[in-house]
């Protein structure tokens, strides 16, 4: 069989292959030659191998921002994903009253994120705050700026209202999509609800949760504007994350190699971890 | 096992029903004796999932009566019910073994591990399941899940009905045959009502022993097959079982004897019309009708207008005066040229008025 060859078809690649080679490929690359070496003003770079890598993984307070990641991005995911699921279940499937409710859940999803951060800060500030005032007259004493633990709370509070969302809308979407022969077949069989939910819906909805644990673990872990926003990272660095770290040694200290050699580390626990998950969650199916 | 009796039943989708059209069922009485074996037929959108919902309980009735052994259920979850239904598309719980498929019914009801065991096995082995019963069930094929929701139901031993939903439909068609008279044998065996929902005739007519002709929210006519075949009692059931479907044309009725555009024909009923108006049609099946030897000229001249190979006979269309009238011809035989006179069988020709077969006591519904 002859097949044309035509070689001219790549031009048809070119605007892709330039789009990702500059929005991706040579920002990368820029990030990984600044790790590799020292630069001092006036553009004078030397050679420094390694050191960088060495220092970030040794640096205590690397770990004690990945710590902070870990444990905040655990929470999330925690709180986020047991509460979607539940509130999803909870919505009405027909009715008037469905687009009342994917309305509701959309609205925080539309917020620009550094507005979300600057709503939780009025919030939760000591004098006039609804949060603050409320918390007060519940005999809390609610102090976000000075506490570490109320730093925490607020932040995950603020994400926790952000993102539910974004898992309720994912779910919601799986469960409608499940036929009703299945509910009917489930009647018949005289299956309880609690049943209901652990043979039919919760496998049916395997591939939305992946995708929406997937999606709220890389956001979360890379979670910048409404912290900064909030706490600045404070009280003292209980709520630097990862990202607010990088920011700070970047262009806050101006470490362009450590900044770098961070970045790339960052980059590849996130890719590590997204994979692990992915290849977990999706282990099962192929038995 | 139970006998089923629907009184007067009436279902509407519609809040409040006003015109004929928005009952999707329009006042069905019928009985079905237990342990029968009945097809539910009938085109898309006649009625029949919404009759088979009412009757599994999945669905309230607007109005009427469910019976089952006498016992009213109208108002009957489907558990309490104790039915099983096989949808259209297998249903089937992914995450769970064969084994616990069908062991699912008979645990939500509490039975105890030992008869679930034995009754698991027992319809595993019916099935032919039995060599799979530790597979994931989410692995099977589309007629292997199937077996798994008729499996769901079998394993209750005091099922009272098993309702079948064009169960069919995704199943390939080499494995239709293979499970159709799977389901035949079954149904010998263990003698629980069945009633299988389809708009396939021959699926129809291979099950059941009654075969159930819905359109249009009504049931147009119950019967064996053979009786739908030779005595239509409608002439949609004509149209829609047997393929060509009846011949149908315009006649009137004097003095007795029906004719159709001035020639008389002979036909088993028309002495049964009263002279009460209404449209006035024959109807006769391909199957009786005949060329006469050539030379004779009794009978209706027909123009022949083409003739369609269909295998051990061809379908003959011919026409006189633009009605067309088609027959069948036994491979072998002749057909004349352009010209000829074919002859209606009278013992199986009918009158209908409005549709509905002419008899003594009147419409025959």
């Amino acid at each position: 069989m002859n097949k044309t060859v035509n070689q001219r078809a790549w031009w048809f690649v070119l605007p892709v292959v330039l789009l990702v080679a500059f929005n991706a490929v040579i920002p990368l690359m820029t990030v990984v030659n600044y790790s590799v070496q020292e630069s001092f003003g006036s553009n004078m770079f030397f050679w420094s191998g390694v050191r960088w890598f060495e220092e970030v993984l040794r640096s205590e307070r690397f770990h004690a921002s990945l710590l902070r990641q870990l444990a905040f991005t655990a929470a999330i995911l925690a709180i986020e994903v047991p509460l979607g699921l539940a509130i999803a279940l909870a919505m009405p499937r027909r009715g008037p009253w469905v687009s009342v409710c994917l309305v509701l859940m959309a609205l925080p999803l539309l917020i620009p994120w550094n507005v979300v951060g600057a709503m939780w800060n009025i919030m939760a500030l000591p004098t006039i705050g609804l949060l603050s005032e409320t918390l007060h007259a519940l005999g809390f004493d609610y102090n976000y700026t000075r506490e570490p633990g109320a730093a925490w709370f607020t932040v995950i509070l603020m994400d926790v209202w952000h993102w539910t969302s974004l898992v309720v809308l994912l779910c919601y979407a799986g469960l409608v999509s499940i036929p009703d022969a299945y509910y009917q077949a489930a009647k018949i069989d005289g299956a309880r609800p609690w049943a209901v939910f652990r043979y039919i819906q919760l496998p049916k909805l395997r591939y939305v949760l992946t995708i929406a644990i997937l999606l709220r673990f890389m956001d979360s872990f890379m979670i910048y504007t409404e912290v900064v926003v909030l706490t600045g990272g404070g009280p003292g660095t209980a709520t630097t994350f990862l990202s607010i770290d990088l920011v700070k040694t970047a262009l806050g200290q101006f470490d362009l190699g450590p900044a770098a050699a961070m970045s790339l580390v960052y980059f590849l626990i996130i890719l590590l971890m997204s994979w692990l998950f992915y290849t977990l969650m999706m282990r099962n199916q192929s038995r | 096992m139970a006998q089923i009796q629907l009184r007067e039943l009436r279902h509407s989708y519609v809040d409040q029903p006003a015109a004929d059209s928005d009952w999707a069922l329009k006042r069905l009485t019928i009985d079905w004796a237990d342990g029968g074996a009945y097809a539910l037929l009938g085109p898309s959108g006649c009625g029949k999932t919404t009759l088979l919902n009412v009757i599994s309980g999945l669905l309230r009735p607007t109005g009427g009566q469910i019976l089952f052994d006498g016992r009213d259920v109208t108002d009957a979850s489907p558990e309490q019910r104790n039915i099983a239904q096989v949808f259209q598309f297998p249903v089937i719980y992914d995450t769970m073994t064969v084994y616990d498929n069908l062991a699912f019914p008979l645990r939500n009801r509490g039975v105890d591990a030992r008869e679930v065991d034995r009754r698991v096995r027992e319809v595993a082995e019916m099935l032919e399941l039995d060599d799979m019963l530790r597979h994931r069930a989410a692995g099977l094929t589309a007629d292997g899940k199937q077996k798994i929701s008729l499996g769901r139901g079998l394993a209750r031993s005091d099922v009272n009905v098993i309702m079948f939903d064009e169960p069919l439909t995704v199943i390939d068609p080499h494995l239709k045959w293979v499970l159709r008279s799977k389901l035949k044998e079954l149904h010998q065996r263990i003698r629980v009502t069945m009633i299988y929902v389809t708009h396939d005739q021959t699926e129809a007519l291979t099950f059941a022993d009654q075969v159930v002709v819905m359109n249009d929210g009504e049931i147009v006519q119950t019967g064996t097959p053979v009786e739908l075949f030779e005595r239509p009692n409608h002439t949609f059931v004509g149209h829609f079982i047997g393929s060509p479907g009846m011949n149908v044309l315009p006649c009137e009725i004097a003095g007795g004897r029906a004719t159709f555009a001035g020639l008389p024909v002979d036909s088993v009923n028309a002495g049964a019309y009263r002279g009460d108006g209404g449209r006035l049609e024959l109807g006769v099946r391909p199957e009786f009708v005949s060329f006469a030897p050539a030379g004779a000229d009794d009978g209706i001249p027909v123009r022949i207008v083409k003739a369609l190979d269909a295998g051990r006979h061809r379908i003959v269309e011919t026409e006189h005066a633009d009605h067309k009238i088609k027959l069948l011809v036994p491979e072998g035989e002749a057909i004349p040229g352009d010209t000829a006179h074919v002859r209606l069988a009278p013992e199986r020709t009918w009158v209908y008025r409005d549709g509905w077969l002419v008899t003594g006591k009147g419409a025959a519904r």
